[in-house]
């Protein structure tokens, strides 16, 4: 009998790839140094260890599907961070994981789906994006909605620019702010929902981004006529230990790494207004 | 071929959805079919806010002009939304620049029009505010949020 993994110790990883995806923000595809890498779900999150600095929670932002190994968009907003952006194709670093709740992807089959991503809240979703796109007959109606800060800002421009080719999906892409240059829409994402092509009495929504984006968006959602249990959220709270035992990412009555990330709208709607949580 | 008429054309927009048949002839009286090239500037700041628009097909930017520099977008609008607001507030002057990003197919309404028209008669004049207000607040709220830029990196 084989003894059961320790959560605790991370597995080394070797950077394959580093791809700069915005001027903060870069893209590492890893392999294990040995074995094999686990299997995931889109919206889960691994523990990324940079070598004598600490851990941080980064999501998958590849599915399984994609690539051999996981695939990490990390942008450079810390000490840990900050540490994982900077590394380079063949250096090293611990991976804990795969943990978390993931997105409804299987659930969702035979509903339209509509993803709403705010800024870096696209990495979390790619991974359902290409799920669902990979058995796109399995559903209705695709819509993704993204919005961020400026032009500049655009995560994953290649893969909306393929995405928005396909004649089965609806994308659209709007910032907050732009000069004359630019000629996509201008305004919060949240204002993108009213036009969208979806049934509201039988879609599932997925929705990633700062969280009082995914408060917004998720009250525009519920005016469009989705009820919150069909409203997901990927909630992101300091991890420690990811497996619900420290109680770092506490949420009300949820610990975001066990319980979460990924939250239906009616469990936590109470909470996101709570300035202490 | 029968051609549509202007009543037909605003019973069928969902901004004027339920709006009272009594008063489609008085709206109609004041709408006419127009069209801009894409560039175009549609409305200039500062200048009478003699017309809105009801935007049937396109899309249109709405900016704000600055010396030295180029100008802002503050929002887009496009098929189904209005624009020109300056046309209910004293002293009627317009606060924006409005420029259609492409071909736009619009509705303009002749302000000045309506205005008398909902002077003369007030139930014509809430109605309008009926349909303006939301509108108004959810531009309002969709700004809010906008200012708070919440992708930065703070």
């Amino acid at each position: 009998m084989q003894a059961a993994r320790d959560p605790f110790v991370p597995d080394i990883y070797r950077v394959e790839q580093v791809r700069r995806e915005l001027a903060d923000a870069v893209t590492l595809e890893l392999a294990p140094q040995s074995g094999t890498r686990p299997d995931f779900r889109p919206g889960q999150f691994n523990m990324l260890y940079a070598f004598g600095v600490g851990e941080v929670a980064i999501s998958m932002s590849a599915s399984a599907r994609e690539k051999p190994g996981f695939v990490h968009t990390v942008r450079n907003a810390g000490a840990v961070s900050g540490a994982l952006a900077r590394l380079e194709p063949g250096a090293t670093l611990g991976v804990r994981g795969p943990f978390g709740t993931g997105w409804p992807v299987a659930e969702a089959e035979g509903r339209d789906v509509v993803i709403v991503a705010g800024g870096l809240g696209l990495a979390p979703l790619r991974p359902a994006i290409q799920e669902v796109l990979a058995r796109r007959e399995c559903y209705g109606r695709v819509t993704i909605l993204v919005g961020c800060r400026s032009p500049y800002d655009i995560l994953y421009r290649h893969d909306l620019e393929q995405w928005r080719q396909r004649l089965d999906v609806t994308v659209e892409v709007t910032v907050d702010h732009a000069g004359t240059d630019w000629h996509g829409d201008v305004g919060f994402v949240t204002t993108l929902i009213p036009r969208s092509p979806f049934d509201p009495d039988k879609a599932v929504a997925l929705v990633c981004g700062p969280e009082v984006m995914m408060r917004f968006a998720g009250g525009a959602l519920q005016k469009a006529g989705m009820p919150a249990s069909d409203i997901y959220l990927s909630m992101e709270r300091n991890m420690k230990c990811a497996i619900g035992l420290c109680g770092h990412c506490q949420f009300g009555p949820a610990f975001i790494c066990k319980d979460g990330p990924v939250l239906p709208l009616e469990r936590i709607a109470g909470l996101l207004a709570v300035q202490e949580i | 071929m029968n051609m549509e008429t202007m009543d037909q054309i605003l019973a069928r927009q969902a901004f004027f959805a339920d709006f009272p048949p009594e008063f489609a002839a008085l709206l109609a009286g004041c709408a006419s079919n127009c069209h801009f090239k894409a560039g175009e500037y549609i409305i200039h700041e500062g200048d009478p806010a003699d017309r809105f628009y009801l935007v049937r097909q396109g899309k249109v930017a709405l900016e704000i002009a600055a010396p030295a520099r180029a100008p802002v977008v503050i929002t887009t609008l496009g098929e189904g939304q209005i624009v020109g607001m300056s046309w209910l507030v004293a002293p009627y002057r317009s606060e924006f620049d409005a420029r259609a990003m492409e071909p736009v197919r619009a509705i303009a309404i002749d302000a000045a029009c309506l205005r008398g028209k909902c002077e003369v008669d007030h139930h014509l004049g809430y109605e309008m505010m009926k349909r303006f207000l939301p509108v108004i607040v959810k531009r309002l709220h969709a700004t809010r949020l906008q200012v708070l830029d919440v992708y930065g990196h703070n």
